[in-house]
Formats: structure tokens, C-alpha cells, sequence
């Protein structure tokens, strides 16, 4: 849609038009419903992170005064279309689905859950839990992904054989994926390169730390139509998977979506849903189930942990020659790791002649990973951009001076092939350069200063809204879109813009599944971008619907004006030839009421746009205590290309969200495994950064048009926790000289890299005193 | 959380007598709650009966005299003590203690009293009363009783009250004339955590400015909250140079039998020890008009 009044809403600072509801905690979140009868359901989870289940015996948690229903994996309906995959970010297929859901023969991590109870209390229905008798046969754990690899390992399915773009191997394995993508030749690469760097780094499992646990209700009414209020990312996703699950038709299954108390991609696959709504079909009332912390970290979909290999050659000048990696990433209990995501991301800001990615997806015992924001990216940035400031040092060049050189732009090709559309990476490298942050030197003791990029492909998929005109001219936006980052505002930031009406006239709902057309999930900072579209499709439909009516209210019995006989801006429709004829919109909006004309629906939906690539850098200064090997951030600004900014507050807080994520990863969080028992399963110990170890977090927007779409919007979601960990590893390395390569950078990794350091410098001293 | 029953007296002697008819059912007394709520929830503890403690008037004292020195009630709440401009100009390390617990929400409700009882080795308000040499205040329907406060600890989570006894308060003596402290705790995070390791340091001076008293205690290196009496010998009677902190920081090493957890290993606790024994006592000797760093 082209406009051609500037725009009075997009790019301004409106405040959210959820804040008041937020902030006076009337907004209502998943655990906030309650239905007259409603029951209390509690998951039983496996103690074993590797056991065969030989018997469950729930007769005695029956018995118990209170409890109502009791299911285990007997209760799902038999498996048809095991081929059938969902997800959005990270796909998963339908058996895996239905064995995450509810362990079947086998127990694959510690806190799978084996069987659900519900009771007429929580309470009740936890200590029924304890009269459940199930026997287990425990096996020896898959800790990591290496482990996993040898061939001697156990294994944790019998029938996952790897899928390589080879022949179907003999034997089964835990490598469920090897992809290899690239183009050009390596070997010409590192001949022709005067520094080659090769480093291996590793990344831990990392939860999204959202506050809200997993939370939903169920009821299965006397017709047998289900109705499921949940906390999640996408009620059509979730829809699809509880039909897939439970065999039922989608008319019969309405997904309502409470707000999201934050998600970052962890509250994409139905979880809760399918027990709560087993255990109400056998009991008949509603039931509720609310995850405690422990099981949010132990049984939902954390982040992937990876093992990463970077080489990089570049020659004096600093171009580049050749990129390979090698990553592997681990998936949990069940394939699916975002090696996607990590092989697109891992390169994608710079270009070379040669380029190659070999990616493993591998399964262990630990809890099936889910989508973190860019999942994949933030792992392989750590490796890449560390390794590329290696190589920088190596060469003696500036760390911007060599990004900039090697900087991909329109026309430059991704590892996985793609050929770059206008993407933003020079632009900004540019406003790096020019930044005060960048332009102000750093003084002081055990201080330095480190820069990295980030990306994300930007997922596309299918959306769809409807622009609703009311009979007094007010217009409602209804869409199944959940709004988890602010999209409500930005909406209707664009629905006003598009339709030229002010702001106020115009209102948004997020509806359920039953009421709302079909839309795709709010992940991959697809959101804002595709329901631009979307909307604009709406709009421009809503507007020839109006212009339709006003040429019939303005016409004359001596002249039938059509459509194209009407202008419309700011409000009001006339006649082209004869201004003076004008009609208000409200005033038009009317006339479908009485002349049974209307409604006014303009349905807008979008699907396989063109991708907004989107990128990301970080600057940060770091202060070091070598004594205890602290790191305080005093400095932190946020770079990055949103392509247009529909809000720039909104922008802001993605940004520094993000930043505050990858800061978690880079300094502080990560699961504590002991022979995969999670030992850190609470926030104290699993540790999230908090206000006070956060610095302000500065930001520069940078605006590069996307190559489709009406407005040139990018996503902005995940491209902001892609580079903290790199750019705070650089900035370590800067300030005393150590190299860390394994996340994260906790003070007591710090001081031994430290102390070993010291140790090495020493010996040499030494060595050099007795020659 | 399994249900409980909840009373709260309004004197000393109504507690006495519920804690004489306890019956064989287990009585929590409760203060600010920030530990116990939590381990009722998760079911680290039980409890038949909790008993609240702060309508105690007794309990609730915070008091001063110049020869008798302080008197901490067990459930006077940290933001009482921090923010006593006796604490904070006599005690510095008191003030340090009770200021790092939790957040301002918690500082509002934990109590020193409940800090102690609850007996963690990483009790950040236990090192600072330590080296002040703080006397426990014991009562209970068979009577009362002092307990230096070293001796209160007897393992993780242990003491030495009986069933029916509670914590009515610390004496703590008054400070040594000439004299500063500090308390310094090693965490990951700057707020919110369990301290990796934690030192209090009270350093007196005499005329000639050698140490005449040093008193050192750490927090979160042993099962429970020590004196590190090493560190003190090396101290005493000396004057105080970098090279001497750095000596008592190793010797302070010695107290310690730290374990290895997910929040630090044994040999990273003892590095911190050290770092935090030098960094303490130089802190305080600069309230003392002494910079060594
Ligand atoms: C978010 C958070 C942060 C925290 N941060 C810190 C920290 O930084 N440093 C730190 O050391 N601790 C910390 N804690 C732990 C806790 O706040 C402290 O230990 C606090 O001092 C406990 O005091 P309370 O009054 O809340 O005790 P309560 O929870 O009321 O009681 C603690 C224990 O002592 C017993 N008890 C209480 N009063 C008496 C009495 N008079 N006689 C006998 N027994 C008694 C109770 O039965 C219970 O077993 C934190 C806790 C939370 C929740």
C-alpha cells in the first residue's frame, strides 16, 4: 500500500496498549482462570534420566479421596501419520511429539513425564502423585553430544537412523541429522589465506527464563468439544498438534490464548495441554494444570547446547579466503536441534569465496530442546566471532576495519546458498564508526572493549488478520496472532497509518482458534513483519469496500458513480471529479447497517514473502577482577538494522531484552548436569542476570529497508541476543588477554583461564631465565 | 505445601507455653519467613504449628548502651539494623551483614534472628556478630541460657536449641576501642545469591598502631560459619603491611573445609578467602586512617 500522507503513528513511541492492564496485574495470564468444578492436574516425572517403564500401577492414587482421573500413555489414541512434523521454529515429528508428551516404553530425561493425575485440589493431587507405583529398569545416560556420538553408545531410540544426504546407514544411531551446506573450495581457501585460525568452543544448555511457567485449562464439554485456554506462542500450532495428538477434528478443538508472561520461543509445542485435556475427558469438569519452577527447567524446552569448530583464513589485507565450521548441537531427548538456524547464522554477515558448514543434530538424555531466540545463533556467533577477532589480532587489524571488509551485502551468497537481498551490514559496521561509544578510547587496568555481530534469517510462513469496520465507524482488528513483544501496538500502529483514521478509533483482540482466520505462530521476528503485509492486504480491502459504498450513497439518480469514481484520505470519501461531494467514514461505515450492505470485513493474508534478513552488533567494555575473575559490563550499546522501526520504544526494549539474554548466556546461566540430574533446577542457582548486573544497555537503529513487504519492516526480535556472548568474550580477551571458549564466562572459569595464564607465563619466564 | 497451623503470641510466656504443650508435634517459630515459608513449600521442612515470633516485644528489641553494648532481638528485621546509626558508627560489619541480605523486600522481613537459627554455612549476618564475639540468648519454658555464637552452629542447618527452646536475641559486647570491621562476600551476581564465600574482618589498633585485636570469620567455606584463628595470630601484635594481609589472607585458608557445589569448587573457595581476608582488612584499616592498597 502506498501512502501518501506521511504517517502520523509508525515510527512514533506509542505507548503499549496492554501497559495499563500489565502494570495494575489485571491482564490475565495462564494460571489466572478458574471454571465452576474445575480439578487440579499434576505430572508425575521420571527420577531416571534413562529407564525402561515396565508397570505403572496407579490403583492406590485412585483411591485417594479427591482424585479423579489418572492417565499415562495408554490414553492416547493409537499412532497413525507418524510422518506428520509441527513446530514452526524447531519441528518436531508426530511419534517424537506423542513420546515427549507422555513417555511411552522408555523414560528419556529426568522429569519426562509418565502420568498425570487430577484431583479436586492441588494438593491432593501432588500427594496422589506419590501413590503412583511405576517400576523403572534404569539405564546408563547419554550426558553430552560427543558422548552421544560414539559409536558405542547407548542409545536412546532403537529406530533413529541418521539422515544424510548419503544412502540410510546399517545401524541405528543418536546423530539424527548431518546437513552439510557451502560452495567454493577450502583447500584453495587455506592455501591461499597467510593466517589460518582453527578454534573449538562449547555452549551449555540455557533455559528462556520466562516468568511465567507453562499454565493452561482444559475442558472437554458434554459434546465432546474441547476448550483449552493456554499461555502460548501460536493457538493454531498448538490446534494442529492436539488434533494431531488426540485425533480429533479442528472444529471441535478451540485453542483461547491467555497473555504470555514471555516465551522467546519456548512455548511453541503444546506441553500441558494434551494431559490436561485427557484427564478432563475422563473426568468430566475442567482441569488446570500450572508448572512449578523445577519442572519449567526440567521438562519443558530449553536452548540447545553445542559443541562449535571455526576455521577461518584470511589473507594480509584482511579478506577472507575461506569459512568452515563444524557444529554440533544437542537436542534433547528427541531430534531437533536448530541446526538450521545455527548454519545459516553462523557466516551469514561476511562473504568468502569458499564456505562450509557441516551441522550434527544429536539426542542424549536430557529434556527435548525448543526454540530460544535465533535458535541456533546465539551458540554459533559465540564461535564465529570469537574465532574472527582471533584472526583480526592475528592479522593486526582493527576489529571493525576487518568486519567491514569482509562485510556481505545485496547479491552476496549465504553458506546455506541463499543469494542476500538489501540486507543492513554495513550500514551497521558504519554507524559503529561513527557511535561515541566506538569513538571513545577505554582507559584503565583490566578493561577492554569487544565488538560482534549477530543474525537471524527472519521466519516468514503464513499470517492472516481481518480489519472489521464497525456501523459507527470504529474499526476492530481481529486476529489469532498471540501477542507476546508488543505487536497489538504496532498493529495498530500500521492499521491506523494504512486506513488514515486516528488511532483511538481503532482497537485490536487477539481471539481464539474457533473466531479468528488462520495465522501462523509469533516466532522467528516474523510477526510485525508478515502482518504488515497481511494488514495491508486488510486495509486496502476495506478501503474498496468503503469506496464501493460511498459511490452508491453519492450517486445521483443522473449518475451511478463506481469505485474507482471515489478518493479517500484521511477519513472522508468524495467524489474525484467533484470534491465537494464528501461523505465521513463514519458516516459510511453507517450506511451497511441500514442498507444491509455491509459488513465491512477486509481480510488480509500473507504467505512466503520474500525473507527480511536481519542483523545485529553488539559493542561492549568490560572491567575484569583478576582476583576473583569478575566481569562487570560498564558499557553495553546495541546495534542493529529493523529495516523500518514501527515503534521505536518497542524496538528499544527487543533490543536491550535481547542484549540482557545473551548477557545471561555469556556471563551466567547454564544447566548444571550430574550424570543428567539437573542440579541448578531454581532461580537461584540457575542464575539470570539482575537489574544490578546489567548496564544500561544504549541503542542505535539503523533502518535498511527489507526487500518485500509494504513497509520495509524487518523483524527485530531475535537478532539481539545473538552477539553478547562474543562480544563479551572479546572484550574479556582485551582486557586480560585470555581467550575463553566454553559459556559461560562464570568468575571462577574466568580466574582459572586467568591463573593459568599466569602459570604458562611463568614457566616461559623460568624457561627463558635458565637458557 | 501440606497445611499447618499458625499462632501467634503476644508474649514471651504464651510462647513458653505453647512450646511446653508441643506434644510430640512439630512447632516452627517463624520471623520474617524468608527461609522458612520457602522450605515448607518445597518440603524441606514440615511443620504442625508455626509459631510468629515477631509480636514479641522482647524479641523485637534493638538496643544500645555503651558498656552493655548491643542487643539484637531475633526478629528485628535487617533494614532495622542498617539502618541504626549505633550499627553502622560501632559495628560496620553488622550493617555490612545485614545490608547484603536479599533485596530491600526481604531486608523488610529477614531478621538476624531467623538468619541464625536457620544455620546456614552462608548466613551473611553470622561472620560480622562472630567477630564481635556475640553471645546467643536462649529461652524456653525450662529457662534461659547464653551460647557464645561460635558454638550455636553444629553443622549445616543445625543448632543447639532443644525443641522448646527459641533464639530471644544476641548480646553483641561492646566494640574494642580503636577498632573497624567489615564483612565481604564473593557472589556471581551482584544481589540476590548465596554467598561463594564470605569474610568479616575487625581490626583494633593501640596506640602505636599495631593490631592489638583482629578477629576473622568466614562464611560459606565450612558446614558451619568459622573463626579463622590463624589469620588473627598472624595479626595480632603486628603492624599492619600488605605483605601481612596477604600472610593472614593464606593463614585463613586454614579454617576453612569448603565443599565443591554448583556455586564454586573447593580450590576457587580458597582463592576468594584469601582475596576477601586481604580486601576486609584493609578496609577496615582504612576507617583506621591506614591505606595499604
Ligand atoms: C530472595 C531471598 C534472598 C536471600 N538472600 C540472602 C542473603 O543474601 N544472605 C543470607 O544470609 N540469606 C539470604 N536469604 C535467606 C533468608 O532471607 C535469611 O536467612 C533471613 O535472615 C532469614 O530470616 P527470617 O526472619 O526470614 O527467618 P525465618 O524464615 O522466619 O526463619 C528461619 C529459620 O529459623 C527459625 N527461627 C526463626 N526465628 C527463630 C527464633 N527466634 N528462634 C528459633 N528459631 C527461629 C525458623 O523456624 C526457620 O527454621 C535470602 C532469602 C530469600 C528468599
Amino acid at each position: 500500500m502506498t501512502t501518501t500522507t506521511p504517517f502520523r503513528y509508525i515510527g512514533k513511541p506509542i505507548p503499549k496498549a496492554d501497559a495499563l492492564e500489565r502494570v495494575t496485574g489485571t491482564a490475565r495470564f495462564g494460571a489466572d482462570l478458574k471454571l465452576p468444578g474445575m480439578l487440579h492436574g499434576k505430572v508425575l516425572r521420571s527420577p531416571h534420566p534413562h529407564a525402561y517403564i515396565r508397570r505403572i500401577d496407579a490403583s492406590r492414587a485412585l483411591a485417594l479421596e479427591g482424585v479423579k482421573a489418572v492417565v499415562t500413555a495408554q490414553d492416547l489414541p493409537p499412532l497413525e501419520d507418524a510422518r506428520a512434523a509441527f513446530g514452526g521454529e524447531l519441528m518436531i515429528d508426530l511419534d517424537h511429539l506423542r513420546r515427549l508428551t507422555i513417555a511411552h516404553e522408555k523414560a528419556l530425561f529426568e522429569g519426562h513425564a509418565v502420568a498425570a493425575v487430577a484431583a479436586t485440589s492441588p494438593e491432593i493431587a501432588e500427594a496422589a502423585l506419590e501413590l503412583i507405583q511405576v517400576d523403572y529398569e534404569v539405564l546408563p545416560v547419554v550426558e553430552n553430544a560427543l558422548d552421544a556420538m560414539k559409536p558405542d553408545a547407548p542409545l536412546l531410540h532403537p529406530n533413529l537412523y541418521t539422515r544424510t544426504l548419503g544412502e540410510k546407514p546399517s545401524k541405528p544411531s543418536n546423530i539424527a541429522t548431518i546437513v552439510e551446506v557451502g560452495f567454493g573450495d577450502l583447500e584453495k581457501a587455506w592455501a591461499a589465506a597467510d593466517v589460518v585460525v582453527e578454534q573449538s568452543f562449547e555452549t551449555q544448555m540455557v533455559h528462556q527464563g520466562y516468568l511465567e511457567p507453562q499454565a493452561c485449562v482444559a475442558w472437554v464439554d458434554a459434546d465432546g468439544r474441547i476448550h483449552v485456554w493456554t499461555t502460548t506462542q501460536g493457538t493454531f500450532n498448538a490446534q494442529r498438534m492436539l488434533s494431531a495428538l488426540l485425533k480429533v477434528p479442528l472444529h471441535m478443538l478451540n485453542v483461547i490464548p491467555a497473555e504470555v508472561g514471555g516465551a522467546f520461543g519456548g512455548k511453541i509445542y503444546v506441553i500441558l495441554e494434551p494431559l490436561a485435556i485427557l484427564l478432563s475427558r475422563k473426568a468430566g469438569r475442567p482441569v488446570k494444570m500450572v508448572m512449578d519452577r523445577a519442572e519449567v527447567f526440567r521438562a519443558t524446552g530449553p536452548a540447545s547446547p553445542a559443541y562449535i569448530t571455526v576455521k577461518a583464513g584470511a589473507k594480509r589485507d584482511g579478506t577472507l579466503t575461506g569459512l568452515y565450521a563444524k557444529i554440533v548441537m544437542d537436542a534433547g531427548a528427541f531430534p531437533g536441534a536448530p541446526v538450521q538456524g545455527a548454519t545459516w547464522c553462523i557466516f551469514a554477515p561476511y562473504k568468502a569465496p569458499a564456505m562450509k558448514v557441516e551441522a550434527y543434530d544429536v539426542v542424549t538424555n536430557k529434556p527435548r530442546v525448543q526454540a530460544y531466540r535465533a535458535p541456533g545463533a546465539t551458540a554459533a556467533a559465540f564461535a564465529s566471532e570469537s574465532t574472527l577477532d582471533m584472526l583480526a589480532e592475528r592479522l593486526g587489524l582493527d576489529p571493525l576495519e576487518f568486519r567491514l571488509r569482509n562485510a556481505a551485502q545485496e547479491g552476496d551468497q549465504n553458506v546455506t546458498g541463499q543469494t542476500y537481498g538489501r540486507i543492513g551490514v554495513k550500514a551497521i559496521l558504519e554507524a559503529i564508526r561513527k557511535h561515541p561509544h566506538w569513538n571513545t578510547p577505554l582507559q584503565g587496568k583490566n578493561r577492554g572493549r569487544g565488538l560482534a555481530m549477530g543474525a537471524w534469517m527472519g521466519a516468514i510462513l503464513t499470517s492472516s488478520s481481518q480489519v472489521v469496520v464497525n456501523v459507527d465507524g470504529t474499526v476492530q482488528i481481529v486476529t489469532g496472532q498471540v501477542d507476546i513483544t508488543g505487536t497489538r501496538t504496532s498493529m495498530l500502529q500500521m492499521v491506523a497509518d494504512m486506513l488514515q483514521l486516528p488511532l483511538d478509533h481503532i482497537s485490536i483482540r487477539v481471539g481464539d482458534t474457533n473466531c479468528t482466520p488462520y495465522t501462523d505462530l509469533s516466532a522467528g521476528s516474523r510477526t510485525t513483519f508478515t502482518q504488515s503485509a497481511a494488514l495491508a492486504r486488510a486495509c486496502q480491502s476495506v478501503i474498496a469496500q468503503m469506496k464501493a459504498q460511498a459511490a452508491d450513497a453519492l450517486s445521483k439518480p443522473d449518475r451511478r458513480l463506481t469505485p474507482e469514481d471515489i478518493e479517500y484520505a484521511d477519513g472522508k470519501f468524495w467524489v474525484k471529479s467533484d470534491p465537494e461531494q464528501v461523505l465521513p467514514w463514519r458516516q459510511v461505515a453507517g450506511l451497511t447497517r441500514t442498507r444491509g450492505t455491509g459488513p465491512i470485513v477486509g481480510t488480509g493474508t500473507v504467505t512466503r514473502l520474500q525473507p527480511a534478513n536481519e542483523f545485529s552488533a553488539q559493542l561492549c567494555d568490560v572491567e575484569v577482577d583478576p582476583e576473583t575473575g569478575k566481569v562487570k559490563i560498564l558499557r553495553f550499546t546495541a546495534f542493529q538494522d529493523a529495516g523500518r522501526v514501527i515503534n521505536p520504544i518497542q524496538v528499544e526494549g527487543q533490543m536491550q531484552g535481547g542484549a540482557v539474554q545473551g548477557i545471561g548466556w555469556g556471563l551466567f546461566e547454564y544447566y548444571a548436569w550430574d550424570k543428567g540430574k539437573l542440579r541448578n533446577p531454581t532461580l537461584l542457582d540457575y542464575r539470570e542476570p539482575t537489574a544490578l548486573d546489567l548496564p544500561m544497555i544504549d541503542t542505535c537503529i539503523v533502518e535498511v529497508p527489507a526487500p518485500d513487504g509494504p513497509l520495509g519492516v524487518r523483524g527485530v526480535g531475535e537478532p539481539p541476543i545473538v552477539p553478547g556472548p562474543a562480544a563479551l568474550a572479546n572484550a574479556i580477551y582485551r582486557a586480560v588477554g585470555v581467550r575463553l571458549t566454553k559459556l559461560p564466562m562464570t568468575p571462577e572459569t574466568v580466574f582459572w583461564a586467568i591463573q593459568e595464564k599466569k602459570q604458562a607465563e611463568h614457566l616461559q619466564a623460568v624457561a627463558g631465565d635458565g637458557a | 505445601m501440606r497445611p499447618f497451623e499458625y499462632v501467634a503470641p503476644k508474649r514471651l510466656r504464651e510462647a513458653y507455653a505453647i512450646l511446653a504443650q508441643a506434644d510430640g508435634r512439630t512447632v516452627r517459630p517463624l520471623a520474617g519467613g524468608t527461609d522458612l515459608i520457602d522450605q515448607l513449600r518445597v518440603g524441606r521442612k514440615r511443620a504442625d504449628l508455626v509459631m510468629d515470633v515477631k509480636h514479641i516485644p522482647e524479641l523485637m528489641r534493638l538496643e544500645w548502651g555503651p558498656r552493655k553494648g548491643l542487643y539484637i532481638g531475633a526478629g528485628v528485621p535487617c533494614y532495622r539494623v542498617y539502618k541504626d546509626p549505633v550499627v553502622a558508627q560501632h559495628y560496620p560489619a553488622i550493617r555490612d551483614g545485614a545490608m547484603l541480605v536479599g533485596s530491600w523486600q526481604i531486608q523488610h522481613r529477614a531478621s538476624l534472628g531467623g538468619n541464625i537459627c536457620n544455620a546456614a554455612p552462608s548466613a551473611d549476618t553470622v561472620p560480622p556478630l562472630l567477630v564481635y564475639e556475640a553471645i546467643a540468648h536462649i529461652g524456653g519454658p525450662r529457662g534461659e541460657r547464653e551460647v557464645p555464637l561460635e558454638r550455636f552452629f553444629t553443622g549445616p542447618g543445625q543448632t543447639v536449641l532443644a525443641p522448646d527452646e527459641i533464639l530471644l536475641g544476641v548480646r553483641v559486647p561492646p566494640p574494642p576501642p580503636r577498632s573497624s570491621s567489615h564483612y565481604l562476600r564473593f557472589i556471581p551476581r551482584e544481589e540476590m545469591d548465596i554467598a561463594v564465600a564470605g569474610v568479616a574482618s575487625l581490626v583494633a589498633l593501640d596506640s602505636r598502631g599495631v593490631v592489638a585485636r583482629a578477629r576473622i570469620a568466614l562464611s560459606a567455606v565450612a558446614p558451619t560459619p568459622v573463626r579463622a584463628r590463624d589469620a588473627e595470630a598472624v595479626l595480632e601484635g603486628q603492624r599492619p603491611t600488605p605483605a601481612l594481609l596477604v600472610e593472614a589472607g593464606e593463614k585463613a585458608v586454614l579454617a576453612t573445609n569448603p565443599i565443591t557445589d554448583v556455586r564454586g569448587s573447593i580450590a576457587y573457595r580458597k582463592e576468594l578467602v584469601k582475596v576477601l581476608t586481604r580486601r576486609t582488612l584493609s578496609k577496615a584499616l582504612a576507617d583506621l586512617g591506614i591505606t595499604l592498597e
